[in-house]
C-alpha cells in the first residue's frame, strides 16, 4: 500500500469526521443536560439541509453563510419542541421518550418527502469540485471549509458554556439538577435553551454536510445512528468527546474502507461502539455515568 | 396449572379472553384474503411484541435491536431449508439456539460490564446493525443478493414444511401467541417473574436483597431472544425471501416495539392490543386516503406519525391499562 | 381514465398530487371470471415503492404509468383503469397492498421495481391466479419458481451482463480504443451483488480486451465514497466498470473530479449514470460515461410517441428505463386484454403467454415470453451522455450516434 493513498484517505476521513463531530455535538449537549436521547437527531438535520437548499435556490447564498440563519431557525424549532412537548417527558421513562422522538422523526421524514419529493438534492457552490494539491496529497476543498467551520462553531459553543452566565447556569443544571432548582434557576427554560442549542448545532452541521453530501428525505435515521456511535465513542454528554469521537469514527471508516472491503466499513464503526461500551462505557472523554 | 394461571384474575377478564380467542378462531372464515393478510401482520407483530415484552416489560431491559433475533431466526431456518432441505420445525430448534446464543452474548457483554439504560439500548442497536452489514457479506446466505426460498404452491397445506395457504400461517401464529401468552403469565407468576419486576423497579434494591440480577437479566434476554426467533422462522417461510436490508433493519426493530409501547409495556394484553391498533390504524389510513382520492406518497405515514405522537402524549402508560380500568379489569392489568 | 394528475415539477419542489375518485374507491367488487364487455377498462393494480427509501425510483416509474393511457388510446388499444398502491419500500406492505388491490377488483398487477417486493407480490398473484407483469427487477430467482401467472419484461442480471460485454466490444471496435485494464466498482445491494456474481461466469465467454484488476464493493447507504475512488485510482486502471445507483453515481463523479482522476472510459451496467438528476447536478461533468442498460430503441415509432407524451406530461424529464419498462408492462396488459376479449384472469394469463408485440419501445425483436414467463429476447443498449442529452450507441439497429472514446478528461472541459 503506497503511503500517499493512505495519507489522502486518512486526511479525508479526519475532515469528514470533524463535521460528523459537530452533528453529534448537538446530541451530546442535549443528553448531557436534558438527559433525553434525541432519536430524531438526524431527521432534524435533514430539515436544516432542505432549508439550505431552499435558500440557496432562492438567493444563491453559500451554505457557509446561510449556516447562521438556519442555525437560528433550528434553535427556535428545538426550543419550541422542548418547551412544548419534550419537557413533559423528562421525568418519564426512556422508552416513552424514545417513542415520542420516533414519532417526531416519522413526521419529519414524511413532511419532507411530501414537500420536496424523493430525489436527492444538493447545492452547487462554485467550489464544489475544487481540491488542493499539496505534494502527493490531494485535499477536498469543501471538506476543508466544512471542517474549519465545524471547529469554529464548536469553539463558539465551548466559549458560550464556559464564559457566559447562561452557559454556566446550564452546566450547573447538568451537574446538579436539584441544586439548580434550589438556587432558583429556571430549569425548564434552561432545558429549552439547551435543546435549542443542540438543534442549532445539528442545523449548522447540516449546512456543512450539504457541501459534501446530497440529501434525501429518508437519510435522517442513518445520521441519527451515526451520531449515537460518535457520542458514545466520545463520551455521552462530553463536548470535546463528541468532536474527538467524530474524528475517530471518520478516520476508522476511511481506513477500514481502504484496508478491507469498503462495503463493510460501517461494521467497523459499530465495532468501535461495542468495544467502547465494553471497555470504556463513559467514552474517551466522558465522566463515568452516574 | 390452570388454577395457577387464572388465580386472581377477575371473571370478566376470563370471559373477555375466551370471547377474544373465539373471535380470532373464526375470523379467517369471515375475512377476505386482504383482511387475512393484515391479520397475519397483526399476529406477527403481536407475537414479536410479546417476546420483546419479556425483556423490557418484565425485566426492564430496553432492547431497540430485536430485529437481530428475528433476522437470525429467519436466516437460520431459511438457509437450512435452502441448502439442506431441512424443514422449518427442525430449523426452528437451530434458530432458537442461535438467537438465544446471540441474546446471551449481548446480555453477557452488557451486564458483565454494567451497561444499562440508554447505553444498553444503543448497544442492542449496534449489534443488530453489525449483523445487518455482516449478513450483507455472508455468502452462505447469499449476502445482499437475498435468500430466496423455493415458493410453495397452494394446492395443499403442508404444516410440517410450512408450505401452504396464508390461513395456515394465521393459525400457527395464533397458536404461538396463545402459548407465548400463557408462558408470559406463568413466568410473571413465578419466582423469576417477581425477581424481574424487582429488577425493573429498582435494580440496586433488588441486588441488595440478594437477587442475582446478572443471572435474571440474562435469563430475560435469552428467553426473549429465543421466542423472537420463532417470529423470524415464520417471516422466512411466509415471505419466502430474505434481505439483510429488510429483516435486520432498525425500522423492523422499531415496528416490533411500537406495538407493546402503544398497548402498554409489561402487560400481557398490551403488545397484542398495540399491534392490532397500529396495524389497523395504518391500514385504515391508507384506505381512507384512497377513498377521498388523495394519492400523495408519504401522507399516510405522516398521519401515522401524528397519531403515534398523540397516543404517546395522551397515554404514556399505553392504551391497555387505561382500557382495563374502564372495563373494570383493573386487577387484571397483566 | 378516471385518474387525473396535476404535477408541478419545479427545481425545488416536486409534488405529485393525484386527485380522482373512482378506481380505488370500488371496494368489494364483482367476482372474477365474469367475461366483461370489452368496453369496460381492465383494472390494473400498479404497485410501486413511492415512499420510503426507494421513493425516487418508484415515483419516476409512476411517470410511465401516467402517460400510458393516452398512448394506448392512440394505438387503438383498450384503456386501463389504473389502481395505485404504494409499497412504502417494504416487503410486508407490498404483500398486503397486493391483496388489497385484488380485493378491490384489480384484474392484473404490475410492479414493483424491487426484487424483494416483487417476490412478495408474485406469491399473492400466483395464489390468486391473477396475472402479474413485473416492470423492473433483475434478480434471476423470481422467474425460476415455476410460476404460471408471473411475467417479466425485464432482463435478468446475466442477460444485462452478456449484452453489456457484447456492446462494449462493438464500441471498442468502432472507436478504435480498447481499455486494457478496469476496476469493477459495485454497490453491495441486491442488484449489485447479482451482477457481481454473474460477472465471473459471463465475462470469460466474451474474450474482453481488458482485465479486471480489482473489484471494490461499497455500501448502498454510503455517504462518502472518497476511499473507494482513492483505492480505484491507485490501480491506475484504464477504465471504470460500474454497477451503482443514482446518489452514489453523483458522489463517485464528484470524487473523480476532486481526486483529479479521469479514467479513459466509464462503463456503467446499471442505473445512475444516465439519469436526469445526474445530468442536471453535474452539468458538463456529466458528459462521457457510457451506460449498458435496458433502454429503448430511439428509432422505433412507439419510442417517439412515448418521448412526446412524457415531454408533455413532465417537461424536462428525459425518457429512461423506469418509464419505458413500466409503460411496456402496461402495454402487455392492454394487449393481452384485447386478445383475450375478457378480463378473466386465466384467459388474460394465457393471452400474455402468447404475447407477440413488435410495435414496442425496448430494443430487440419485441415482447414475447418464454415458458418461465421471462422475456428472453430483450436486448440492452449502450447509451452515452452528451451535452445533457443521451444518445444511443449500440446495438447497431437502435443506434443514433457514434461513441466518444476515450472520454474527455474532467480537467479539460473548460
Amino acid at each position: 500500500m503506497q503511503l500517499d493513498i493512505f495519507l489522502n484517505v486518512a486526511v479525508g476521513g479526519i475532515l469528514t469526521g470533524l463535521v460528523y463531530g459537530l452533528m453529534a455535538l448537538g446530541l451530546s449537549v442535549i443528553f448531557g443536560v436534558v438527559r433525553v436521547v434525541n432519536f430524531a437527531h438526524g431527521e432534524m438535520m435533514t430539515i436544516a439541509m432542505y432549508a439550505a437548499i431552499t435558500l440557496f435556490a432562492a438567493f444563491h447564498l453559500d451554505p457557509l453563510v446561510m449556516l447562521v440563519p438556519i442555525a437560528a431557525v433550528l434553535f427556535a424549532f428545538g426550543y419550541a419542541l422542548q418547551a412544548g412537548v419534550i419537557n413533559k417527558f423528562i421525568t418519564r421513562p426512556e422508552h416513552s421518550q424514545f417513542l415520542l422522538l420516533i414519532a417526531i422523526g416519522i413526521i419529519i421524514v414524511n413532511v419532507l418527502l411530501i414537500i420536496f419529493g424523493p430525489d436527492a438534492q444538493n447545492v452547487q457552490v462554485p467550489y464544489a469540485f475544487d481540491s488542493f494539491k499539496l505534494g502527493p496529497l490531494i485535499v477536498d476543498a469543501t471538506k476543508v471549509y466544512a471542517a474549519g467551520v465545524a471547529i469554529l462553531v464548536a469553539s463558539a459553543l465551548f466559549a458560550f458554556f464556559r464564559y457566559t452566565p447562561v452557559g454556566t447556569a446550564i452546566r450547573a443544571c447538568a451537574d446538579n439538577h436539584t441544586g439548580a432548582l434550589v438556587v432558583g434557576l429556571d430549569v425548564r427554560r434552561l432545558y429549552a435553551l439547551t435543546f435549542g442549542l443542540g438543534a442549532a448545532c445539528v442545523g449548522a452541521a447540516g449546512c456543512l454536510l450539504l457541501l459534501i453530501f446530497d440529501v434525501t428525505p429518508s437519510v435522517g435515521p442513518a445520521y441519527t445512528l451515526l451520531a449515537f456511535i460518535i457520542v458514545i465513542t466520545g463520551g455521552l454528554g462530553s463536548m470535546p468527546g463528541a468532536l474527538l469521537g467524530g474524528v475517530l469514527v471518520g478516520f476508522t471508516e476511511a481506513l477500514a474502507g481502504l484496508l478491507f472491503t469498503p462495503s463493510a466499513k460501517s461494521m467497523f464503526a459499530f465495532a468501535i461502539l461495542v468495544l467502547m461500551l465494553l471497555f470504556r462505557p463513559q467514552g474517551i472523554m466522558g465522566k463515568r455515568a452516574a | 396449572m390452570i388454577e395457577r394461571l387464572t388465580a386472581g384474575v377477575p371473571r370478566r377478564a376470563l370471559v373477555l379472553l375466551g370471547v377474544l380467542l373465539a373471535i380470532f378462531l373464526v375470523l379467517p372464515v369471515l375475512a377476505g384474503d386482504y383482511v387475512l393478510t393484515v391479520l397475519i401482520l397483526i399476529l406477527y407483530f403481536g407475537y414479536a411484541g410479546l417476546a420483546w415484552n419479556i425483556m423490557m416489560g418484565f425485566a426492564g431491559q430496553l432492547s431497540l435491536g430485536h430485529a437481530l433475533y428475528v433476522g437470525l431466526g429467519a436466516y437460520t431456518a431459511g438457509a437450512l431449508y435452502v441448502h439442506f432441505g431441512i424443514g422449518p420445525w427442525i430449523g426452528l430448534l437451530a434458530a432458537v439456539a442461535i438467537a438465544a446464543l446471540a441474546g446471551a452474548f449481548v446480555g453477557f457483554l452488557a451486564f458483565r460490564f454494567r451497561i444499562a439504560g440508554v447505553y444498553f439500548a444503543i448497544l442492542t442497536i449496534a449489534v443488530a446493525e453489525f449483523a445487518r452489514v455482516g449478513f450483507d457479506h455472508l455468502s452462505w446466505t447469499r449476502g445482499s443478493a437475498g435468500l430466496f426460498l423455493p415458493v410453495a404452491q397452494y394446492a395443499h397445506n403442508d404444516l410440517w414444511h410450512l408450505r401452504g395457504h396464508p390461513v395456515m400461517f394465521y393459525y400457527v401464529l395464533l397458536a404461538a401467541i396463545a402459548l407465548a401468552f400463557v408462558a408470559s403469565r406463568l413466568l410473571l407468576q413465578s419466582r423469576t417473574g417477581y425477581f424481574w419486576l424487582a429488577i425493573r423497579e429498582d435494580e440496586e434494591a433488588a441486588r441488595s436483597v440478594g437477587i442475582d440480577t446478572f443471572l435474571y437479566k440474562m435469563l430475560a434476554v435469552v428467553i426473549s431472544a429465543a421466542m423472537t426467533a420463532f417470529a423470524g422462522v415464520i417471516y422466512a417461510f411466509y415471505y419466502n425471501n430474505l434481505f439483510p436490508e429488510q429483516v435486520f433493519n432498525i425500522t423492523h426493530s422499531i415496528l416490533i416495539i411500537l406495538g407493546p409501547m402503544v398497548g402498554g409495556i409489561g402487560t400481557l394484553f398490551g403488545p397484542l392490543l398495540g399491534a392490532f391498533l397500529l396495524e389497523s390504524l395504518a391500514e385504515s389510513l391508507r384506505t381512507l386516503l384512497e377513498l377521498i382520492g388523495v394519492d400523495l406518497p408519504g401522507i399516510n405515514q405522516l398521519f401515522f406519525g401524528i397519531m403515534l405522537l398523540l397516543v404517546v402524549i395522551a397515554r404514556p402508560e399505553g392504551v391497555w391499562p387505561w382500557i382495563a380500568t374502564r372495563l373494570g379489569l383493573a386487577g387484571a392489568q397483566k | 381514465m378516471t385518474r387525473k394528475s396535476h404535477t408541478e415539477a419545479g427545481r425545488l419542489t416536486r409534488r405529485q398530487v393525484s386527485v380522482g375518485l373512482g378506481a380505488s374507491t370500488a371496494i368489494g367488487i364483482a367476482p372474477f371470471g365474469i367475461a366483461r364487455a370489452q368496453s369496460a377498462p381492465l383494472k390494473v393494480g400498479v404497485l410501486l415503492p413511492r415512499s420510503g427509501v426507494q421513493a425516487g425510483i418508484g415515483q419516476d416509474c409512476q411517470r410511465g404509468v401516467d402517460i400510458a393511457n393516452g398512448i394506448l388510446k392512440d394505438l387503438g388499444m383498450p384503456a386501463l383503469e389504473i389502481m395505485n398502491g404504494d409499497t412504502e419500500t417494504k416487503v410486508e406492505i407490498a404483500r398486503s397492498r397486493a391483496e388489497k388491490l385484488i380485493t378491490d377488483g384489480a384484474q392484473l398487477l404490475v410492479g414493483a421495481f424491487d426484487s424483494g417486493q416483487s417476490t412478495a407480490i408474485a406469491q399473492v398473484a400466483e395464489q390468486k391466479g391473477i396475472p402479474y407483469v413485473i416492470n423492473i427487477a433483475a434478480a434471476p430467482p423470481i422467474t425460476e419458481q415455476g410460476y404460471k401467472f408471473v411475467f417479466r419484461n425485464f432482463p435478468t442480471a446475466p442477460m444485462i451482463l452478456g449484452d453489456a460485454f457484447l456492446n462494449q466490444k462493438e464500441l471498442f471496435e468502432i472507436s478504435g480504443y480498447s481499455p486494457k485494464s478496469a476496476v469493477f466498482l459495485h454497490v453491495n445491494d441486491t442488484f449489485g451483488t447479482a451482477m457481481a456474481k454473474g460477472i465471473g461466469g459471463v465475462m470469460p465467454k466474451f474474450d474482453m480486451p481488458y482485465k479486471i484488476v480489482e473489484t471494490i464493493a461499497y455500501d448502498p447507504a454510503a455517504r462518502d465514497l472518497s476511499v473507494e475512488i482513492s483505492k480505484a485510482k491507485a490501480t491506475g486502471a484504464d477504465a471504470l466498470l460500474l454497477v451503482s445507483r443514482l446518489n452514489d453515481a453523483i458522489l463517485l463523479t464528484r470524487e473523480l473530479v476532486k481526486q483529479r482522476w479521469s479514467p479513459n472510459a466509464i462503463l456503467s451496467m446499471g442505473p445512475g449514470w444516465y439519469e436526469d438528476q445526474y445530468l442536471k447536478t453535474l452539468g458538463k461533468l456529466s458528459d462521457g460515461p457510457i451506460s449498458f442498460v435496458p433502454w429503448y430503441d430511439p428509432n422505433k415509432p412507439l419510442s417517439k410517441k412515448l418521448e412526446t407524451a412524457l415531454a408533455n406530461a413532465h417537461p424536462g424529464v428525459n425518457l429512461n428505463t423506469n418509464h419505458v419498462y413500466t409503460f411496456e408492462a402496461l402495454l402487455v396488459a392492454s394487449d393481452a386484454y384485447k386478445r383475450a376479449g375478457s378480463a378473466d384472469p386465466k384467459a388474460l394469463a394465457d393471452a400474455i403467454r402468447k404475447t407477440n408485440i413488435t410495435n414496442n419501445v425496448s430494443p430487440g425483436p419485441g415482447i414475447q415470453f418464454d415458458a418461465k414467463g421471462q422475456n428472453d429476447k430483450l436486448k440492452n443498449s449502450a447509451i452515452q451522455n452528451r451535452g445533457g442529452k443521451l444518445v444511443t450507441l449500440a446495438p447497431k439497429a437502435a443506434a443514433n450516434a457514434k461513441p466518444e472514446l476515450p472520454m474527455k478528461p474532467y480537467d479539460k472541459r473548460g
